[in-house]
């Protein structure tokens, strides 16, 4: 298993560099120049140089990416060609957004895709199945960013029963501390504001969850179904086991496995959904940044944060194959 | 005494052989829900082929006069904010998504297909190093990869079909790949082998045949995220580089701002997006059991 562990994150360090190397080539090889974009169209052409001088970009290109990767070894992320500020710190005081939202999909994913997905296969075959069926390929078919909208229009505007946007009422004016909302009113000591936070995570949470809520959904009916057929379910019933037995005992344990692989693959695919539905909903978090950064042209905030967003990916998708190994111990380590 | 009934492989091989396409044809034409999924692409595809002849507007044209009607007999699904018919834009919008999406899964499929079919074929080095490739591009989660290719290289539709279809690479090319390798130890695969077959005759006779079907699967499929993706980058302004052109993702973010007066400028376009991801989605769900008899619903 050790060894294991770390023959996979050794593997992960080669596909970092090539990452760094595509991401440094996409800046500095396409059209576009960042002195431009910071210093705008009208600058003289000795402040472009100057500027070109400071950011390095005089250096030839393999010497620029040398600087580059010795800067990211002393963890410095470059600085934003707008505000000047530090993408390292800009990034961690907006992830826990992200990463808030993140959590709160999957646990609407994962919460009614077992429940859905167990549903069905009970009654396979019924109305029941088909009304699941039907909304798992909703769930797959309907864009975040139209779902979220639809949510938007009947559940705030029409019916009032949610907020549009944001992540709190900017009124209840609650301290930074983890920029976890959620932790940060608690800690504040004002539930009227925690409730306020939930709220507002309602709908980004459905919205960006019902990917892989209807992944879920079917993985689960699969797999359920799969194992219900095995001779030894049937044996468990012949010896006169109750339905809640057999189904806790000898069907569940062995279906969870497909069930928890899937929800781990999921992760990455809802970092990159934060994407669409921060940006809906006015949800300050990473993925919002990134696409403000791509309509300012930052470019050392696009090449960082992407990359550190595959860093993160990578983790997660490597905790994913370990945890996987650590549940099945059918699992060859080779 | 009757003889003991002898099954003879070749007269129950000879009943098979009706060929795996003819027999998937015959379950795909039993198959409710592929059915239901080919009306809806059908109907996407008659948009997007008859949108000069039936649309009762063209796709720029519109009067200010007449912005932000809702929908009537005059204007079908209301007119946006400069006054065009809706209606007659989701048309169009049906001609961007089937252009845009159709190439970028080809190209996604043709650049994929290369890299697995090269990794599958090899093996050994080559996969390896092919396959970390494919790991950086998997790397970057697929929206984002998608709005990184177009941020840099320009806002233009070659652009976004470039950028959908780097998202697919991955996907292709591991498909292939696996079944590739899986197939290089086939029974069938050795004997041609060992009867002196040359790798390419081998790879295009033997191996690709056999290991088409996943991945024609996979691209209907794909066709439905194609669509969806490139209506995400069109609604985060990374759409057509002309804003009059009539996309779905675009219409869709210029109307936020009239959630509350003119929801219908969201739900149309909406609708739209979703009935033909409906369509690919089931006809592909199809086609992969009616391709593969063993999976059951």
């Amino acid at each position: 298993m050790g060894k294991y562990i770390i023959r996979r994150l050794v593997g992960a360090i080669p596909v970092l560099i090539g990452l760094s190397i595509v991401l440094f080539a996409f800046v500095h090889l396409l059209p576009g120049d960042p002195t431009r974009a910071i210093l705008g169209q009208h600058a003289t052409a000795a402040t472009v140089a100057s500027l070109r001088e400071t950011l390095g970009l005089d250096k030839p290109l393999w010497e620029q990416y040398l600087l580059y990767m010795g800067q990211l070894a002393r963890g410095d992320l470059g600085h934003s060609v707008v505000n000047n500020k530090p993408v390292l710190g800009e990034f961690m005081t907006r992830f826990p957004g992200t990463v808030e939202l993140t959590i709160a999909a999957l646990l609407v994913a994962v919460g009614f895709g077992i429940t859905l997905g167990r549903l069905a296969a009970r009654h396979p075959q019924t109305w029941t199945d088909g009304a699941v069926t039907v909304v798992s390929l909703l769930g797959i078919s309907i864009p975040i960013f139209v779902l979220g909208l639809t949510l938007q229009f009947f559940l705030s505007v029409r019916l009032g029963w949610l907020p549009t946007s944001g992540r709190i009422d900017p009124r209840l004016a609650i301290p930074t501390v983890t920029n976890f909302m959620l932790v940060d009113t608690l800690l504040a000591g004002r539930p009227e504001a925690f409730v306020n936070a939930l709220k507002h995570l309602v709908l980004p949470a459905i919205a960006l969850g019902s990917i892989p809520l209807a992944i879920i959904t079917r993985i689960t009916r699969a797999s359920v179904l799969d194992v219900a057929n095995e001779d030894y379910v049937r044996t468990a019933r012949a010896k006169g086991l109750s339905e809640r037995r057999v189904d806790g005992r000898h069907i569940m344990r062995n279906a969870w496995l497909p069930v928890t692989t899937v929800i781990g693959l999921q992760v990455g695919g809802l970092l990159a959904g934060a994407v669409i539905t921060e940006t809906i909903f006015a949800w300050n978090g990473v993925g919002r940044w990134v696409v403000q950064a791509i309509s300012n042209r930052d470019y050392f905030v696009i090449q960082s944060s992407i990359l550190i967003f595959a860093f993160i990916f990578l983790i997660v998708n490597l905790a994913v194959d370990i945890g996987y190994a650590f549940l099945n111990p059918r699992i060859r380590y080779t | 005494m009757t003889a003991p009934s002898i099954s003879i492989p070749g007269r129950v091989e000879a009943r098979h052989s009706r060929g795996l396409w003819r027999d998937a044809g015959r379950r795909l034409l039993h198959h409710g829900p592929a059915l239901v999924g080919l009306a809806l692409i059908s109907l996407f595809l008659l948009a997007a082929v008859l949108a000069p002849l039936i649309a009762p507007f063209g796709p720029i044209e519109g009067k200010l006069v007449d912005r932000l009607q809702p929908p009537t007999g005059g204007h079908l699904f209301g007119t946006d904010l400069q006054g065009r018919d809706e209606f007659s834009r989701i048309l169009f919008g049906a001609q961007v998504s089937l252009q845009v999406g159709v190439v970028s899964v080809f190209m996604g499929l043709v650049m994929g297909g290369l890299i697995g079919a090269t990794a599958g074929t090899f093996g050994g080095r080559v996969d390896a190093a092919l396959m970390r490739v494919v790991d950086v591009l998997l790397a970057i989660p697929g929206i984002l990869l998608a709005i990184a290719i177009v941020a840099w290289l320009g806002r233009g539709l070659p652009q976004i079909m470039l950028a959908v279809a780097m998202t697919n690479v991955p996907l292709f090319a591991r498909l292939l790949r696996g079944s590739l390798l899986a197939l290089r130890e086939a029974d069938f695969v050795v004997a041609a082998r060992s009867l002196g077959a040359s790798r390419l005759r081998l790879l295009m006779r033997h191996m690709l045949p056999n290991a088409l079907t996943p991945v024609i699967v996979a691209a209907t499929l794909a066709l439905a995220t194609a669509i969806i993706d490139v209506a995400g980058l069109g609604f985060l302004g990374l759409g057509p580089p002309d804003p009059r052109t009539a996309e779905w993702g675009t219409m869709l973010t210029d109307s936020t701002r009239f959630l509350r007066a003119a929801p219908y400028l969201i739900f149309f376009p909406g609708l739209a997006i979703v009935i033909t991801a409906v369509g690919f989605n089931l006809f592909g769900d199809g086609l992969r059991e009616s391709l593969d008899p063993r999976l059951k619903r």
